[in-house]
C-alpha cells in the first residue's frame, strides 16, 4: 500500500494545511457529533424524570488532573521534537503514555466505585442515569485507547530517531488527537458535574 | 474513527517518485482487490451497489406478490424461500423482514454506499484535478469495511430466525426485545453490527471526499469553478460526517439495551403479563436520535443525484447550467435545513403542537431551495440543443420524478395533514418518487454518462432507451396509484389487508401495482446485460465522447494510476462554457485559457487573456 501511495502524496502536498491533518480534524468533528448525541440524549432523558441521582466517584477528579498532565507532556514532547531534543522527546512521550494508562486505570476504579454504590450499567435496578455515565466514560475510554495506540506508534518511531524537526507530521497529528481526547474528557467531566 | 494512525510513511520511497511511477508492477491483489486507486475503489462500490440493488429489488418483488395477490398460494417460491413459505403462504414475520431489508438495503447499501461511494470516489479526484484521494489507504479501508458490513447484512437474510424485521427505522421497543418478534432476534443483532461498520466506512469515505475537495484542487480550480457534481458530493459528505455519528450513538445505545440489560429506550413493558425489569427508558428518544440522522440521510441520497443530473443536463443541453451560483446556494441551503427538520417524521408521537408547527415551517422552507434547483434544470433545458443520450433521458427522468415526489412532500410536511397520511401508502409513494426512484435515476444517469471513462467503452444507447422507457413508465405506474390508496388510509407494512372491508376495494389496484413493479424490475435486467456486455464488447470510447468541459475528459481513454500521464492540467474557466457565442466549437474545456478564445470572450473575461 505504501508503494502506490507515494507519488501521489508527494504531488498532493500543495501548501496550506496538510491533507492528513485536515482529515484528522474531520474525524474529530465526527467524534464530537457522537458525543453531542450522547450528551443531548442525556439532557433530554433527564428532563423526563424517573432519574436516579447519585454522587460522581471522587476519583474522576484525579483522572481529570492526570489527563491534563498527559496533555502537557504531549505538548512538551512535540516541542522537544521541534528542538531536536531526542532524550526529552522519548521521556515525554513515555510519560504521556504512562499518564494515559493511569487515566484508564483510574476510570476503571471509578467504575468499581460506582458498582460498590449499586450503580450498575444494566440489569435489574439499573437506571439510565447510571448507564449513561458508563456509556460516556466507556466510549471516551475506547477513543483514548486508539489515542494510546497512536502515541505508542510515535514513541516507537522516536526510538528509531524518525521523529525530529524535519519530520513533525506524525507527532503533530498525535498531539492534536491527544489534546482533543483530553479536551473531550474535560467537557464530559464538566458536563457531568453540572448535570448531577 | 480510530484510524487516525494511518501510515504516513513518506520517508521510504522518495527516490522513485518522478521517474518510474508507471513502471511499478502491481500484482493482482494490489491492482484489483486491495487497490488504493480511487477509480478501482469506485468500481468496487459500483459493483456492490448493483448487486445490492438487485437483492433489494428482488425482496420488494416478493412482498409485492403478497400484496398484489393476497389469496394466492406461492408454492412455486418454496425452492427459494424454503421454510418462509408455509402451505403456500408467505410467513407474516418474514413479510416484515422483507420490507425492513428492502428499506435498509436500498437506502444505505445502494443509494448511500452505491451512489456516493461510486461517484464521489470516481469523480472527485478526476474533476478537481488530483492524482488520487487524500488518503488512498483510508479509502480502501472504507470500501472493505463496507464489504464486511455487506457480508454480515447479507448473511442475516439466511439465518433461521430471519433478518431484522422491525422496519428500516428499527424503532424500539419492538427492535429491542428479542421476545417481540423473530426479526428482533439474531437478525437484529446482525443488522446493528452491520450498520455500525457501515457508518464507520461512510465516515472514512466522507473524510476523504471533504479533504480532497478542500486540499487537492488543481491550479486555478477555485471553489466557484468546481463542477456542480463536486459541490453536491462535497456537501453530501459534510451532511454524512455530521449525521452518521449520531446514528452510531443511537445504535450503540440500542445494542446496550438489547444485549447488556440497560434501559435507554425501554420502560414499563409487559410481555405475556410479566413486567420487564427495564425502567426509566424513553422510546421517543430513539426516534429523535434516529431521525437526526434519518432525515439528513435522504439528502445524502438525493444530493449526489442532483449533482450528477446537473452536470449531465448542462452537457447534453449544450448550454451553461442556469444559475450556477444559485445551484450551489440551494445545495448549501438544503444542507443546513436538513438538520433542523427531523421531527417532521414524528408529528404523531404526541409532540407539543407548537413544536410541530416549528418543524412544519422549517420543513416547508426546504421547498424553496428544491424549487430553485428544479427551475434551474428546466431553464437549462429550455431552448437547449438537446441530445437525447440515455444518460440525458435519465437526468430528465430524475427531474420529472423529483417534481412529482416533491409536490406531495409539501402535503406531508403539514403537521395537521400528516395525522391522516402518516404511515399510509401516501408516504410510501412520496419518498419512493422523490428520493428512491429519483436517486436511482440519478445513479443510472451517472453510470450511462461516465461509463466510457470507467471502462473505456460505450454502453449501448438503444438498450439504454428501452431500459429508460420501461423503468420510467413502471415507476409512475407503481407509485401514482399508491397515492390514492394512501389517501384512503391504507396503512404501510400490513401483511394482510383483505380482512378490512375498507381496503378490500383496492384489490385490483394492488394487483396492478404489483404487475407494474414486476415489469419495472424485469427491465433492470436489460441494464444489467448492457452493463456487462458493453464492458467487453461495447463500442470503444474516445477520450471525450460527450464533448464535455470538465477535467476527467482530458485524461486518456482509460486513465491509469495517477490519472494524467503528464502534469495535472491547469484550470482557467468554469465548467459550463457550452455553445458560447463566437466560439469555434460548442464547448470549451476548463483547461483552455482565455488567451486562446479571444473571439468568444465576454467583456469581463478580457482581463484574463
Amino acid at each position: 500500500m505504501v508503494m502506490a501511495n507515494i507519488p501521489i502524496e508527494e504531488e498532493n502536498d500543495r501548501g496550506g494545511v496538510h491533507p492528513l491533518k485536515f482529515s484528522l480534524w474531520l474525524i474529530i468533528i465526527s467524534i464530537i457529533m457522537m458525543f453531542a448525541a450522547f450528551t443531548s440524549a442525556y439532557i433530554v432523558r433527564r428532563e423526563e424524570g424517573n432519574w436516579l441521582e447519585f454522587e460522581l466517584p471522587n476519583i474522576l477528579l484525579i483522572n481529570t488532573i492526570v489527563i491534563i498532565l498527559s496533555s502537557v507532556t504531549m505538548q512538551l514532547a512535540q516541542n522537544s521534537a521541534r528542538d531536536n531534543n531526542m532524550g526529552k522527546l522519548k521521556l515525554m512521550l513515555g510519560l504521556t503514555f504512562g499518564f494515559g494508562i493511569a487515566f484508564l486505570i483510574g476510570q476503571w476504579y471509578g467504575w468499581a466505585d460506582l458498582v460498590q454504590h449499586n450503580i450498575y450499567f444494566g440489569g435489574t435496578g439499573s437506571n439510565p442515569s447510571g448507564s449513561f455515565l458508563y456509556v460516556l466514560t466507556g466510549v471516551h475510554g475506547f477513543h483514548l485507547i486508539t489515542g494510546l495506540v497512536f502515541v505508542a506508534i510515535v514513541l516507537r518511531s522516536s526510538l528509531k530517531y524518525k521523529v525530529h524537526s524535519k519530520k513533525m507530521l506524525r507527532i503533530q497529528l498525535c498531539t492534536v488527537y491527544w489534546h482533543f481526547l483530553g479536551g473531550l474528557w474535560l467537557y464530559l467531566y464538566v458536563f457531568l458535574r453540572l448535570n448531577h | 474513527m480510530s484510524s487516525t494512525d494511518i501510515s504516513m510513511t513518506r520517508d521510504t520511497h522518495h527516490v522513485h517518485v518522478e521517474h518510474d511511477e508507471h513502471h511499478h508492477d502491481q500484482n493482482f491483489f494490489e491492482k484489483y482487490i486491495f487497490s488504493l486507486d480511487h477509480k478501482t475503489i469506485a468500481k468496487q462500490y459500483l459493483f456492490m451497489g448493483i448487486l445490492w440493488a438487485f437483492v433489494g429489488g428482488f425482496l420488494s418483488i416478493l412482498f409485492r406478490l403478497q400484496l398484489g395477490w393476497p389469496e394466492a398460494t406461492f408454492t412455486f417460491l418454496e425452492p427459494i424461500l424454503g421454510g418462509w413459505i408455509q402451505n403456500g403462504k408467505l410467513d407474516p414475520e418474514f413479510y416484515l423482514a422483507l420490507v425492513t431489508m428492502h428499506g435498509t438495503i436500498m437506502v444505505f447499501f445502494v443509494l448511500t454506499a452505491g451512489l456516493s461511494g461510486t461517484f464521489s470516489n470516481f469523480l472527485i479526484p478526476l474533476q478537481v484535478g488530483a492524482r488520487d484521494m487524500a488518503s488512498g489507504f483510508m479509502n480502501m479501508l472504507s470500501f472493505w469495511i463496507f464489504f464486511v458490513a455487506s457480508v454480515i447484512m447479507f448473511w442475516s437474510i439466511f439465518i433461521e430466525t430471519g433478518p431484522a424485521g422491525g422496519g428500516w427505522t428499527v424503532y424500539p421497543p419492538l427492535s429491542a426485545l428479542p421476545e417481540a418478534i423473530q426479526g428482533s432476534g439474531d437478525g437484529m443483532t446482525m443488522w446493528l453490527i452491520s450498520m455500525g461498520l457501515f457508518i464507520v466506512s461512510q465516515l472514512l469515505g466522507g473524510v476523504n471526499y471533504i479533504t480532497t475537495v478542500i486540499n487537492l484542487r488543481t491550479k486555478g480550480m477555485s471553489m466557484t469553478k468546481l463542477p456542480l457534481t463536486i459541490w453536491a458530493f462535497f456537501l453530501t459528505a459534510i451532511v454524512g460526517l455530521l449525521a452518521f455519528p449520531v446514528l452510531l450513538s443511537a445504535a450503540l445505545l440500542l445494542i446496550f439495551d438489547r444485549s447488556f440489560g440497560t434501559s435507554f429506550f425501554l420502560s414499563d413493558i409487559y410481555i405475556a403479563g410479566q413486567a420487564l425489569a427495564n425502567t426509566g427508558g424513553s422510546a421517543i428518544l430513539f426516534q429523535h436520535l434516529f431521525w437526526f440522522l434519518g432525515h439528513p440521510e435522504v439528502y445524502i441520497v438525493i444530493m449526489p443525484a442532483m449533482g450528477l443530473a446537473s452536470e449531465v443536463i448542462a452537457t447534453n443541453a449544450r448550454k451553461p447550467i442556469f444559475g450556477y451560483r444559485a445551484m450551489i446556494g440551494s445545495l448549501i441551503g438544503i444542507t443546513v435545513l436538513s438538520f433542523v427538520v427531523w421531527a417532521h417524521h414524528m408529528f404523531v408521537t404526541g409532540m407539543n403542537p407548537f413544536l410541530g408547527s416549528v418543524f412544519m415551517f422549517l420543513t416547508l422552507i426546504i421547498a424553496v431551495p428544491s424549487a430553485v434547483k428544479v427551475f434551474n434544470w428546466l431553464a437549462t433545458l429550455w431552448r437547449g440543443n438537446i441530445r437525447f443520450t440515455a444518460a440525458m433521458l435519465f437526468a430528465i427522468g430524475f427531474v420529472s420524478l423529483f417534481i412529482s415526489g416533491g409536490l406531495t412532500g409539501i402535503i406531508l410536511g403539514n403537521s395537521a395533514l400528516d395525522i391522516q397520511l402518516h404511515d399510509t401508502y401516501f408516504v410510501v409513494a412520496h419518498f419512493h418518487l422523490v428520493m428512491g426512484a429519483s436517486a436511482v435515476f440519478g445513479m443510472f444517469c451517472g453510470v450511462y454518462h461516465w461509463y466510457p471513462k470507467m471502462f473505456g467503452r460505450m454502453m449501448d444507447e438503444k438498450l439504454g432507451y428501452i431500459h429508460f422507457w420501461f423503468t420510467f413508465i413502471a415507476v409512475y405506474l407503481v407509485f401514482m396509484p399508491m397515492h390514492y390508496i394512501g389517501i384512503a388510509g391504507f396503512p404501510r407494512r400490513y401483511y394482510n389487508w383483505t380482512g378490512f372491508e375498507t381496503f378490500n376495494i383496492f384489490t385490483d389496484l394492488n394487483t396492478f401495482i404489483s404487475i407494474a413493479a414486476i415489469l419495472g424490475f424485469a427491465a433492470q435486467f436489460i441494464f444489467l446485460f448492457n452493463f456487462v456486455y458493453s464492458m467487453f464488447r461495447g463500442r470503444r470510447a474516445t477520450e471525450n465522447p460527450w464533448h464535455s468541459n470538465t477535467l476527467e475528459w482530458t485524461t486518456p481513454v482509460l486513465p491509469g494510476h495517477g490519472n494524467w500521464p503528464g502534469e495535472i492540467p491547469t484550470v482557467y474557466r468554469w465548467p459550463y462554457d457550452y455553445s458560447k457565442p463566437g466560439a469555434t466549437e460548442d464547448y470549451i474545456p476548463q483547461t483552455v485559457p482565455f488567451s486562446k478564445t479571444q473571439s468568444s470572450n465576454l467583456p469581463n473575461e478580457r482581463d484574463f487573456e
